[in-house]
């Protein structure tokens, strides 16, 4: 069940009225440092911490925080894909996550592995799961409290949803049928040329080919944050991706990465901050394309054509 | 004859694949813990060591090899990124001290061996395989040339 984004106007919880939101196309999507900081002790609101490394939450966490990781709770230990509807509700449960909780995920490295998780929450149509602007380190930066207290929420029952990939995700044959629309490459531009960075001896993180996607503009996924982890405001936002990377208002778009997390992030800010209404995320991303058979690719610092 | 590992990794290595697996996350945090900071004349010379460019962290390591042929390794990570630590200190706790030979003797696939890919994701653990593999090219190159 994919409940579109309108219904985020009827979410119990209220969005933060930040003045910076204000020009995103879904401000709800988004909370600030000081908003969270007020609302730490709410029930109907659950802080989830997703990181990039696996320790981090146990070294110190926003109070109350749980973790969610994305490698051990939101992948399949066998067939590379996310988990199924039962363990998404089992793994949410034991959280204390209801359908109706405000989610807001907050981590490391701008938010990365948050964006990530909160895209795997919107393939399960998870109504109302907010990103925190700035992450774990502006909340750290800050001098925000952090603890390592164990966390202990009451588990809830939260129902069995089908997943729907049809909406945000894109796979390797929606891409092919995609070819000559718009693509983001969100890698760096030395794995967007495909020029080999490795050492002599080290083997090639796992494509077996490098280069991109044809057409696909190059825009490092960091280009959307400042420095201090935050989303870059909506006229910077659109000097990135409108005139830096062409995109026009309405195209439909598909991100990119290794393996799709980084792409997550962009997927954010082109669908919740942009306000692309069709963005998908391909998640199988280039260690995928680069090792499949007989797709094209192009080498080089220029998109390309097909 | 079969190969042996060295005690402290061998040591290392049956450690963590006696605990179940959730207790060997809490084991690398306590190694993340007990990385051993840089010694002064390292910390004041940050161009003397290397990137591991592999780990998504900055993690720099720094290899001495003795008149004696007894490597020395020194690592430094961000206590923000307490994963990357807790390889380099496995690393710098079971390889400091060994002879040039036995530390090349290593295997390169070590990192797999302790249990942690299921729990820590193959991507991580490459980071650690990247590690190893550059702290025994720097043992190689500085012990040709001593």
């Amino acid at each position: 069940m994919h409940l579109p984004i309108r219904n985020l106007g009827v979410m119990s919880v209220s969005p933060d009225h930040n003045p910076k939101f204000a020009s995103y196309a879904h401000p709800e999507a988004l909370v600030s440092t000081e908003w969270l900081s007020t609302r730490l002790n709410e029930d109907n609101i659950v802080i989830v911490e997703s990181d990039e490394d696996v320790l981090l939450y146990e070294i110190g966490h926003i109070p109350g925080a749980v973790k969610i990781d994305w490698h051990t709770d939101l992948n399949d230990p066998i067939v590379r894909d996310y988990v199924h509807g039962e363990r998404f509700a089992e793994i949410l449960g034991s959280k204390g996550i209801s359908r109706d909780t405000t989610v807001v995920i907050y981590g490391d490295k701008s938010n990365w592995w948050a964006a990530y998780a909160l895209w795997v929450f919107k393939l399960f149509g998870h109504p109302d799961v907010r990103l925190l602007d700035g992450g774990r380190d502006k909340w750290i930066a800050e001098g925000r409290d952090i603890t390592t207290a164990k966390v202990h929420r009451a588990a809830t029952t939260y129902p069995i949803i089908t997943r729907d990939d049809s909406v945000q995700r894109a796979f390797r044959e929606d891409v092919l049928a995609h070819l000559g629309q718009p693509l983001i490459d969100v890698r760096s531009p030395q794995e967007y040329s495909g020029e080999r960075t490795h050492m002599p001896d080290y083997p090639q993180e796992s494509a077996l080919r490098g280069g991109h996607v044809p057409g696909a503009a190059s825009v490092p996924w960091s280009k959307a944050a400042a420095e201090d982890g935050t989303f870059r405001a909506r006229e910077e936002l659109d000097a990135v991706y409108l005139e830096g990377a062409g995109l026009k208002p309405g195209d439909d778009v598909i991100t990119y990465c290794r393996i799709g997390e980084r792409s997550s992030h962009t997927w954010f800010v082109l669908k919740y901050l942009m306000g692309f209404e069709t963005v998908r995320n391909y998640d199988g991303s280039w260690v995928e394309w680069g090792s499949a058979v007989r797709v094209p690719i192009v080498v080089g610092t220029e998109p390309g054509k097909l | 004859m079969t190969y042996q590992l060295p005690p402290v990794l061998s040591e290392t290595r049956d450690d963590f694949l006696d605990l179940a697996e959730s207790d060997r996350l809490l084991m690398l945090l306590e190694f993340s813990q007990d990385l051993p900071s840089l010694p002064e004349k390292y910390a004041d010379h940050p161009e003397l060591l290397e990137r591991v460019e592999e780990c998504q962290s900055p993690v720099y390591i720094f290899v001495e090899v003795s008149p004696e042929s007894v490597v020395n390794v020194y690592a430094t990570a961000p206590e923000q990124s307490p994963t990357t630590r807790g390889f380099a200190s496995i690393l710098v706790q079971g390889l400091s001290g060994l002879s040039v030979e036995e530390a090349l003797g290593i295997p390169a696939d070590f990192p797999d061996t302790l249990g942690l890919t299921k729990l820590i994701s193959p991507l991580r653990v490459r980071g650690m395989t990247a590690m190893l593999w550059r702290i025994k090219r720097q043992i190689k190159e500085k012990s040709s040339t001593s």
